[in-house]
Order: structure tokens, then sequence, then C-alpha cells
């Protein structure tokens, strides 16, 4: 049953929804706002940051300092590889999960998640080492791995609450229609996940793109993503305000858009299963 | 083609024995229903057929060849899922068209198959729809057309009928008779609804807590039910049991009488009070109280009878049509 709500309840609801939506994104419109002026300007007060003159400045610094591309360039290798190779390990192992359980699932489902409440600096040491002994600092391919691992359980347990949506009637159905294993999952099963699999695709692409900590501590220049971009510009020399802000911008402007123009599929993938 | 031999099979769930050790024979082209209470082992009998679920023991035989250890792709038999179970991301064309794809049939005479199947079916208008854009009964009838392009050894049905209306039912029941009439290959179907069971059947299996209670035509199970669990379950409405001194006098432990066995009379053995009367036009049947024999007794006449609440008659029962069991409820010959 909808809920009675007068009209000055809305227009009161909608406000206090801007002033939300405002304040979390104002860091984001802020840092934009800087980029566009120069060092002086961006560390005056707030007004006088508003009525200053605008400038591209900032911009054409930072690309003339370090190369913007290369960076974008292993921002995506680093995401869209560690996605997808770690989509090819999750699917069947959720396909294991939710299809046919064993009395452990419950508790193997837990034990992946709880290697997401370790603070990753508990384990920087051993995984630099081993990285340094095998060679693989500062290589795209040791960082695709790193960060497939610790996204694999999110992808695993995304995966699983898909799968367990789909009716077993119709697997089963594939089966009795002669369809051997691979055929199961490759022609009915992966299809009808789809919406699932894409939310998870875009959303492991965004978790990958925007992590720091791994990506700044195994890299130097070879494999550096937008990330050791934009901390490039938080010097001992000081901050430059401005063209932080501009580094900032051009890293984060890609995702943004993609999350923009995919947030029906992120929204719908997030709440899967919650609402039928 | 088409023979099924069920030797000693059984199946356990943990430690919960649900099919005890069982043996059944189907011939080629039978119609076979299962039917039993909700939770009686009938589903499962079918999946283990299926080979959707591992046998515990026994043996299965298709076509005398051992199909125990067979995966349900290899077994040659096509199933009808109560929730129809269609690929919700394939058209129609693709949906009948799958099991063929899957044993890589060429593609002209997949598409001879499919036209043929839709044809038969009526859905030759609906070929490029998806399952969400079709009418329960017309999903039905793909679920139906899948099965029957791969030609089977036989037929699965899983309570096929139980989601769809009344009316439609009835439609569906007579187009799935129409088909075993015209296609003649075995047919084993699972239903908890007698009157499916006795309208389609060439023989019935009646199943319960895993164990078959008898086996027969719908007619045998009818005039001659082994025992009073068969008595009491096949027949619609049910027959109604006496106890006590009413059947010590026709010498059992119980006795039975259906409702189309009683006959309303100006004087009779039996008397009561007519409670709920239900009009069906073509018959009524009366619930009377107050017999002395047992709670409620159900008494069916031909037509329009206008007995009201309350009112008193009398009844006697057709002395060939009584039913005797003795103290284990095994009919007495």
């Amino acid at each position: 049953m909808a809920r009675a709500v007068t009209p000055r309840r809305k227009m009161l609801n909608t406000a206090v929804a801007w002033i939300i939506g405002l304040l979390i994104f104002f860091p984001i419109l802020w840092i934009v706002i800087l980029s566009f002026k120069t060092e002086g300007d961006a560390i005056r007060t707030p007004l006088g940051v508003l009525t200053s003159g605008w400038t591209f400045d900032s911009y054409s610094v930072v690309q003339e300092r370090s190369d913007y591309f290369h960076h974008f360039w292993n921002s995506v290798i680093l995401s869209v590889g560690s996605t997808v190779l770690g989509l090819v390990i999750a699917v069947p192992s959720a396909w294991a999960m939710a299809f046919v359980p064993g009395k452990q699932t419950k508790n193997v489902l837990m034990w992946m998640l709880s290697t997401k409440m370790l603070p990753p600096v508990g384990v920087l040491m051993p995984i630099y080492l081993i990285c340094q002994s095998l060679g693989l600092l500062d290589t795209r391919i040791a960082l695709t791995l790193i960060l497939m691992m610790i996204n694999l359980p999110i992808i695993i347990w995304m995966l699983y609450t898909y799968f367990r949506e789909i009716p077993g009637d119709i697997l089963e159905a594939a089966r009795m229609d002669g369809a051997a294993l691979k055929e199961e999952v490759l022609f009915v099963l992966l299809p009808m996940a789809v919406p699932g699999i894409a939310s998870t695709l875009l959303l492991n692409i965004i978790l990958a793109w925007n992590e720091a900590f791994w990506t700044l501590n195994l890299t130097a220049a070879n494999s550096a993503p937008l990330t050791a971009f934009i901390a490039s510009y938080s010097s001992p020399e000081g901050l430059f305000y401005a063209k932080l802000s501009a580094a900032s911008t051009m890293a984060i402007a890609p995702i943004l858009i993609m999350g923009w123009f995919s947030q029906k599929q992120l929204v719908r993938g997030l709440t899967f299963g919650a609402v039928k | 083609m088409g023979r099924i031999t069920l030797d000693k099979v059984t199946k356990s769930f943990g430690e919960v024995q649900v099919i005890p050790p069982l043996d059944l024979s189907i011939e080629e082209g039978e119609f076979v229903v299962f039917v039993g209470p909700s939770g009686c082992g009938k589903s499962t009998l079918l999946r283990l057929i299926a080979g959707l679920e591992d046998t515990t023991s026994g043996h299965i035989r298709i076509d005398g060849e051992d199909a125990t250890d067979l995966p349900p792709a290899k077994r040659r038999l096509a199933m009808v899922f109560q929730s129809y179970a269609l690929y919700p991301h394939m058209t129609v064309r693709k949906n009948i068209a799958f099991p063929m794809r899957m044993a890589k049939l060429d593609k002209a005479e997949q598409d001879r198959r499919v036209e043929e199947a839709a044809r038969v079916l009526n859905l030759t208008d609906y070929l490029d729809r998806r399952p969400g854009q079709l009418s329960g009964g017309q999903r039905q009838r793909v679920a139906i057309g899948r099965a029957i392009v791969r030609e089977p050894a036989a037929f699965l049905f899983d309570e096929p009928l139980s989601n769809l209306d009344a009316a439609l039912r009835v439609g569906m029941r007579l187009e799935i008779s129409e088909l075993h009439e015209r296609l003649k290959t075995t047919m084993i179907y699972v239903t908890h609804d007698q009157v499916e069971a006795m309208t389609m059947a060439d023989k019935i299996v009646v199943l319960q807590a895993g164990e078959i209670e008898q086996v027969g035509s719908p007619l045998d199970l009818y005039r001659t039910p082994r025992n009073r669990f068969v008595a009491g379950f096949i027949g619609s409405p049910k027959m109604n049991f006496i106890e006590g001194n009413a059947a010590k006098q026709h010498g059992a432990e119980t006795i039975g009488i259906r409702p189309e066995h009683i006959d309303i009379t100006e004087t009779g053995e039996w008397s009561g009070t007519v409670g709920v009367s239900e009009h069906l036009g073509s018959d009524t049947f009366f619930h009377v109280h107050d017999t002395g024999l047992a709670d409620v007794m159900t008494v069916r006449a031909s037509g329009e009878v206008g007995y009201k609440h309350g009112d008193r008659i009398h009844m006697t029962p057709r002395p060939d049509m009584l039913h005797r069991f003795d103290a284990s409820g095994l009919r007495i010959a």
C-alpha cells in the first residue's frame, strides 16, 4: 500500500535529499572548481576562490609534467584485466556454491568475505617481498593479479547472489535437453545472468580503478595507474592545490562518466535480491 | 522403444529413506500416472528415472539397457516441468530447437521439426516471441514442443498442469492425451490430482510414503481398491467409510461405499439429516449427518434434487458395490 504523502512533505523530502546529495558531491565539485584556478587563487578563501578568474593552465602543466595517457592506459589494463580474470575464476566457484551447495558452503562464503575485513597493510610486507623476489615489482601483471585477488570475494559473492535467483528447474531442463555441464553454463546460466554479470563487472572495474593502497605501494613508473598520478602531485615540496585538483579531475572523469551512463545497471546490481 | 524397469530402487536423503525398495515396470507406449498425496515420493521417483537424482541402490533400465549411472542427457528422456522451465532469454523457436542444437542435428532438420511441432501445438504465430510474452497455457505448450522434437524414448511430466487455471487444465489434459494417442510414446505423468490420473492414465501407480500401494488401470482401482488408502484416494467425492456394528454385520472391520452407490429411497437401511448440499446441475451431492454410521456421509443424486438443510432422508447402499476391509485396512475379497 502506498503511503499518503502531502505535497508539503514531498517538497521537504526533496529538499533534504538535494542537500544530502550536494554535501556528498561537494568535495568533487570543489576539486573541479580548483582545477580551473591558478595556484595563487586556489588557496584563497572560498569566496575568493569563486570570484577569481578561470584558467586551463593547471591542465596543460599537468599534461606536460606527467604523461596522463600512460597512467590512464595502466588504469584501464589493471581494472579491466583484474575484473575479467576475477570473473573467469568466480563464475565456476559461484556456480558450485549456488547450485551444488555442501555443508560448508556458507562457511566458505563467510571465510572469503572475512579476508576483506583484514587491514591490507598486514600483508604488505610478505606480498612486497614475494613480488620483489619474483622480479614483479612495478609490473602490470603483478598488480592485475593482486587487484583480482582482493576483489575476488566481492565478485564471487555478487555472482553467487545472482545465480541463486536463477531457478534450478531451468538448469535441470537444460540437462534433460542433452546439455553437458559446459553447455549448460554457456548457453543457459550465463545468458540468464547477464544483467548480474554486467553490474558485477562495472562495480569491480570501479573498485579496481579507485584502489590506491596496492597501486601506490607496488608501483613506481612503469605500471603506475591514475591513483599514482594523483599522488605524485602531493609532493614533499608542498601541495599544489590547483595542479592536484586538475590531476584528480582527469583521473576520476573517465570512471565518473562510465558510472553515469551505467547507473541503471549499478543500482540494479546493488539492490538485486533485495527487491524483486 | 520406451520400456522402463525399476529394480529394487531406493533413495535416501541422508538418514531418511524416502523410497524404500521399489519394483515397477512400465511397458512401451504406456501412459503411466504416479499419483499420491504431497510428499509421497512421486516426484522423487520421476526425478530418479530422469537422472536428476542419483539412486541410493537398485537399477533403472531403459529399453533393457542399464541407465542407473547415466547422466540425464544420455537417457533419451524428455521432461516437462511444473514451472515450464523455459529459457527466458531465447525465443520460442530457439527454446524448442535447443535439444536438437545440443544433439547437433543439421539446421534444416531442426527447422522442419520446429515448424512441425509449432503446427501441432498451435504455436506457429508465436515462434519469434519470448516466453515472457506468452500465457501460461502457451508456455506449457512450448515446454511440450521442446520435449517432442527430441523424439525421446519416453516423456516425463512433473505436475505440468498445476499452474494453470481450471478451464485451461481440462483443455491441456485432452491435448496431452491426444498427443499420446498420436505419438504412442511412453509417458510418465506425476500428479496429486486423482481426476487427472483417472482421465489420462492407461496405468495408475498409487504411492504413499514412497511405497506403491497399488498399480492398475483407472477402473481396476476404482472397482477393486487393494486397501483403504487407495479406496479413499481414488474417486471423487471420496468413498464413505463406516466402522463399528454396521461393518461387523458385513463381516468386516470397515466397509466403504462410494457416494454414487447410495440411493436415496422412501424407506431404507440407513437414515440421516441433510446438511450442506452441493448443486452441480448434473449431480447433487448431499452431506448427511446423524446417520449413526460415520460423522458425515456423502451421497450423490442424479440431476437436480431439492432436499433442504435439515430434511430427514433414507438411504440404501447398493449391496454389490460395498467394499469390505479388514483391521489392517486390506480388502476382503
